[in-house]
Formats: structure tokens, C-alpha cells, sequence
């Protein structure tokens, strides 16, 4: 097991559920967990935080061992070294940001400038909310103050449990930003429950896919995805490239800009005057394949590749994974019937058609 | 106007509901916290016997009492054991039946408002390195406030109500066991109608101004 990492095993039966897990998790970076609901996702990590006790269970992070119960190894969770921050944020009511943010810290035995008080606060941009009340905060505000607060007892491990599904759309693109800088600054394993497949992209090094209490997939979640996400309702939509280009030229009499990828120009509807380069995010369902380059078409961002993987079932819906030029991976979702209609095969030169290109939020 | 007589029942009707709203706090929200948490058979049980007092005359609580106080009962026994006198008919003793009395209108508001908390946030602390100790007195008691003082209220208001209850264990001893209720009881059955006026006024007054705080709390929300 390599320094840092995460040892965990976890089976735990409930009337029509059973957990039945063994994972080996990397000692840094973000592992999501992703799943429908009731694929057992939270009961792992409810397991890892030692909130629920597998009867045989087995959990090590690094040199410690948490749970193992062959031994009667039990940790309570109040003596485990790690943050949880739950869906619903759960900030403590009665007591003020300033408060909430203290509680874990004085607990863990740290001061405010071995936490990295100051730090984690601008990270996460909440130093102006000390003297608020919980019941005054938006949403993505209680998110950011419960991830600060469980980032002060210094954990060895983050434990995030949905943290964005309570919020709105615009709320979780506030957020979004956030939980890109942790993955980028934090040096501690994070372990990211979702079903959403679009925050896994956009978050996770790597993706396992839990269904039915049972590991079914696991990879970096562009691999893993496309086919996982038929698991969770309207998961398919979810599935989103990120792509990085260089900015070109801004149009201003179209109010566009144009952006020098390898495989191809990239247009978006957007001034982006500040920046040399941007990263683009373009949703599967909006990429379109088609054999020979198209003329007489409105869509103006039109990439090259090679079809390196088709993952169709039963579904109307098929994943067709494109290496585009340069080496970059794109996923399209298009019909089974088109794919067959086409007779797309692995190895064939295509050129993808991207309807709809967004800025990703987080800049560079 | 009102008496020497009836301001010594009315100051021992509030000392006693002090001391035995105080007492039943301290007992009230371990017990309400254990009902409200555990998982154990025992729970129906326990929360039926903590209710029962809702529900029987106070004279058969009264009855069973004195019984158990007296000379032949557990309690009588452990008090002659101890070389202290035996309850009935003390102010000691009304305070321990009072305590039975008036538990479960302590105990529900609390168990209520730890229930209504449920489980996340202890969790939430246990995460934070706080023990089930430290979270009990920094979350769940802070969390629980608005019920421990609909407690409070209602264990006092109750107290200061009992009748039947005082009469069986305590009788109408001046300064020791004559509470304001007891006292109305006595003038009454004396024809000194004037005098019981004084008193059952005030009682009414004082039960309105406790029900009209109670209920005008509950409806400014939270805190009140």
C-alpha cells in the first residue's frame, strides 16, 4: 500500500441493501463515488468516517488503522483525524460562522496559524462572513463555511457527501469553482460522493462506480462515465468534455470568440478579452459525429479525431469516445441508430460537431 | 386583602416549584436524551411509566406514594436506614412527589426537541472531534433550547397547579406542606370565600400570564 493511501473494506447488510466493498484508494487527490441512489455510495463513506460499523469491516489511511475489526479495531468517529461535510452543510445554528469554524479546531488541538485559518477562509472566500449567523447565509455560502470548518481540525482525509445536491444550479456553479481549488491546493486523499456525473468530470482524478452496494466500474471518469452514467436518471446529460485552448481573436461586432485548438478551431459565444487561454467545457449530448467534414452547417466548432472506444447497450443513447488531434479525449452521445446507420467502428476518422461550447467557470 | 397565611403558602408554593422544576432539568434532560436516542426495548416502556402521571388521578399517584414512603415502603426504609425522618407529611417529601408529578411535562418538550434535531447534528460534531459528552453539552442542549425552556415553564406551572397530590402526601401543615392550592381547598371548606378569591384569583392570573408567555413564544418562532 503506498504512502497516504487508503485501505478500505467495507460489507454491511440492511433489509433490501447490501454494501459489499474492498477499495484501494490513492493517498492524494479526488476519488468519487459515484452512484444512483442507493448504490451504497454514502454507506461507504458513512463507514469511512465511522458514522455506520461494518461488522468486518477494514479501514487503514497511511500508517493508521481506523477499523479492523478482525483485531476489535474501532475508532469513533471523534477520534478519526478527518473533515466530513454533508449534503445539507449542517453548520451548527447557535453559533456564528466564527462559531462554527472554531468548534472543530479548538477540538483538534490546533491554532488558527497551523490550520492555515487565514488561507483556507480566502480560499474558500468566506473571511467577510465571521460574525454572520447560519440562518443568514445563502446556500453556497453554508456549503463553503461547513468545507472550511472541516478543513481547520486538519484532517488526514476529506470526506465530502454530495455537497453540492442541495443546491440550486446557479448556487452549485458558485460552488463548483471551490471544489476545483481544494482538489488543486489540498495535498489529502478526498473522497467525493455524487451522482452527478457532471461534477464528477469536472472534479474527480478518478471515478468508482458503485451500484447495488457492489463496485461495478472504476477509472479516470471519462472512461468510466458514458457508460456509468445510464445508472442515474438524466445522468447522460451530465457527461461533459473540458478542453483547453489557446484565445486566437476576439470577435467584437459578434460578440465571440475564436480559440486555437489542434483539432480544430473552437468558437465561443463570449468576449474573452482578459484571458491567453481558456478551458471549454462541451456536454456529450451537444458533440454530433459525422464521417466527412460538413459545409452548409450552423455549427462552427468542428474538431477532428478517431473513434478509440463505442460503449452502446440496450439504451437509444450510445458513448463514442473520440481521440481527437493533439491527444485529447472527447466523448459524443449519439443514437444507437445513427451509430449503426453510420456504421461507426474504433479506428474510424471522424469530425465532431460542437453545438454548444461554455466556458468552465474556474479560468486558469 | 391577602394574609401572613397566604403570602407563607404562596412563597412555599414557589419555593417548591423552583427546587423542583431545578431537579427536574437536571434529571428531565439525560432521561428525555436517553428516550430520545436509544433504540432499547425499554424505551415504550420507560416513556409510558414517565407519562403515566398525564394520565391517573393524582390521588392514586398520591396513594402509591405515601405507600412507598411510608414506614413499610422502599423509600421509607432507605430513609429510616439513613436516620432521616420519614417523607410523608414534609417538605421534602412533596418535592419527591412533585418530581414524579409533574416529569413528564418536562421530560416530552425535551425529548421533542431532541428528537425534531435528530442525528445530524452529532454527527456533524463527531467529525469535529467532539465526544458524545461534549456534544451532548455544546450541541444538542444549545440546539434544544427552545424546548428546554417550554420545559421549564410547564414543570413550574405544573407544580405550582398540584392539589390532589400535595393533599395525599403532604396534608395542609402551615410553612411546611400548605401550598396555595391547598390553602383555597381550606378557606373553602371554612366559607371564607372572600379570602379564597385572593388566592384563586391570583392562581388564575399567574396560569393565564404562564400559558399566554408559552404560547407567544411558540408563535415568534425560534427563539421567541
Amino acid at each position: 500500500m503506498a504512502d497516504g493511501a487508503i485501505a478500505a473494506r467495507f460489507r454491511l447488510a440492511y433489509p433490501g441493501f447490501a454494501l459489499d466493498v474492498d477499495l484501494e484508494l490513492p493517498g492524494r487527490g479526488v476519488t468519487a463515488l459515484f452512484g444512483p441512489s442507493g448504490s451504497g455510495k454514502t454507506t461507504a463513506l458513512r463507514c469511512m468516517a465511522g458514522l455506520a460499523r461494518a461488522p468486518d469491516g477494514l479501514l487503514k489511511i497511511g500508517g493508521d488503522v481506523w477499523q479492523d475489526e478482525a483485531r476489535g479495531v474501532f475508532v469513533p468517529t471523534h477520534r478519526r483525524a478527518l473533515g466530513m461535510v454533508f449534503q445539507d452543510a449542517s453548520l451548527f445554528s447557535h453559533l456564528t460562522v466564527k462559531g462554527n469554524l472554531d468548534y472543530g479546531m479548538t477540538r483538534a488541538r490546533v491554532t488558527a496559524a497551523e490550520a492555515g485559518r487565514d488561507a483556507i477562509c480566502e480560499m474558500l472566500d468566506i473571511a467577510a462572513l465571521a460574525q454572520r449567523w447560519p440562518d443568514t447565509l445563502s446556500g453556497g455560502e453554508r456549503q463553503r463555511v461547513a468545507i472550511a470548518r472541516a478543513l481547520l481540525t486538519r484532517p488526514q482525509l476529506l470526506l465530502m457527501d454530495e455537497p453540492l445536491a442541495s443546491l440550486d444550479v446557479a448556487r452549485r456553479l458558485d460552488v463548483l469553482p471551490y471544489l476545483e481549488r481544494l482538489r488543486d491546493e489540498l495535498d489529502i486523499p478526498i473522497i467525493y460522493v455524487s451522482h452527478a456525473p457532471e461534477e464528477v468530470t469536472r472534479i474527480a482524478d478518478e471515478a468508482v462506480v458503485l451500484d447495488r452496494g457492489h463496485v461495478v466500474a472504476r477509472g479516470a471518469p471519462l472512461d468510466v462515465l458514458p457508460s456509468a452514467s445510464r445508472l442515474v436518471e438524466g445522468g447522460r446529460f451530465g457527461v461533459v468534455n473540458a478542453l483547453k485552448a489557446r484565445v486566437v481573436a476576439v470577435d467584437d461586432a459578434y460578440g465571440v470568440t475564436r480559440l486555437a485548438h489542434p483539432a480544430g478551431e473552437i468558437l465561443i459565444a463570449a468576449r474573452l478579452t482578459t484571458q491567453r487561454e481558456a478551458r471549454v467545457v462541451m456536454r456529450a449530448t451537444d458533440v454530433a459525429l459525422a464521417m466527412s467534414e460538413p459545409r452548409d452547417t450552423s455549427v462552427r466548432t468542428i474538431l477532428r479525431g478517431r473513434i478509440e472506444k463505442i460503449d452502446a447497450s440496450e439504451s437509444a443513447l450510445a458513448f463514442v469516445t473520440l481521440t481527437l488531434i493533439g491527444g485529447d479525449r472527447l466523448v459524443s452521445a449519439i443514437t444507437r441508430l445513427a451509430l449503426d446507420e453510420l456504421r461507426l467502428t474504433v479506428g474510424a476518422d471522424v469530425f465532431a460537431l460542437v453545438k454548444s461550447v461554455a466556458l468552465d467557470e474556474r479560468g486558469l | 386583602m391577602p394574609t401572613s397565611e397566604d403570602f407563607a403558602a404562596i412563597w412555599l408554593t414557589l419555593k417548591l416549584a423552583t427546587i423542583v422544576t431545578c431537579l427536574l432539568l437536571l434529571i428531565g434532560a439525560p432521561l428525555a436524551w436517553w428516550l430520545a436516542r436509544t433504540r432499547s426495548w425499554l424505551k415504550g416502556p420507560l416513556g409510558a411509566v414517565v407519562a403515566l402521571p398525564l394520565v391517573l388521578p393524582p390521588t392514586v399517584l398520591g396513594f402509591y406514594l405515601l405507600l412507598t414512603m411510608g414506614p413499610h415502603g422502599p423509600l421509607g426504609r432507605l430513609t429510616a436506614f439513613l436516620g432521616v425522618a420519614p417523607l410523608p407529611f414534609t417538605f421534602a417529601g412533596l418535592v419527591v412527589a412533585s418530581l414524579f408529578y409533574s416529569l413528564p411535562f418536562v421530560v416530552q418538550p425535551i425529548q421533542n426537541a431532541f428528537e425534531a434535531m435528530g442525528d445530524r447534528p452529532l454527527e456533524a460534531a463527531a467529525t469535529l472531534r467532539a465526544s458524545p459528552l461534549d456534544a451532548f453539552f455544546t450541541v444538542a442542549l444549545p440546539l434544544a433550547r427552545p424546548g428546554l425552556v417550554t420545559a421549564a415553564i410547564l414543570g413550574f406551572a405544573h407544580t405550582v397547579g398540584e392539589f390532589g397530590v400535595v393533599l395525599m402526601i403532604g396534608g395542609a401543615i402551615p410553612d411546611k406542606t400548605r401550598v396555595v392550592s391547598v390553602l383555597i381547598y381550606d378557606q373553602v371548606e371554612s366559607m371564607n370565600y372572600e379570602r379564597a378569591h385572593w388566592l384563586a384569583g391570583g392562581m388564575l392570573l399567574f396560569s393565564f400570564c404562564v400559558l399566554l408567555a408559552l404560547y407567544g413564544r411558540r408563535r415568534n418562532g425560534r427563539y421567541g
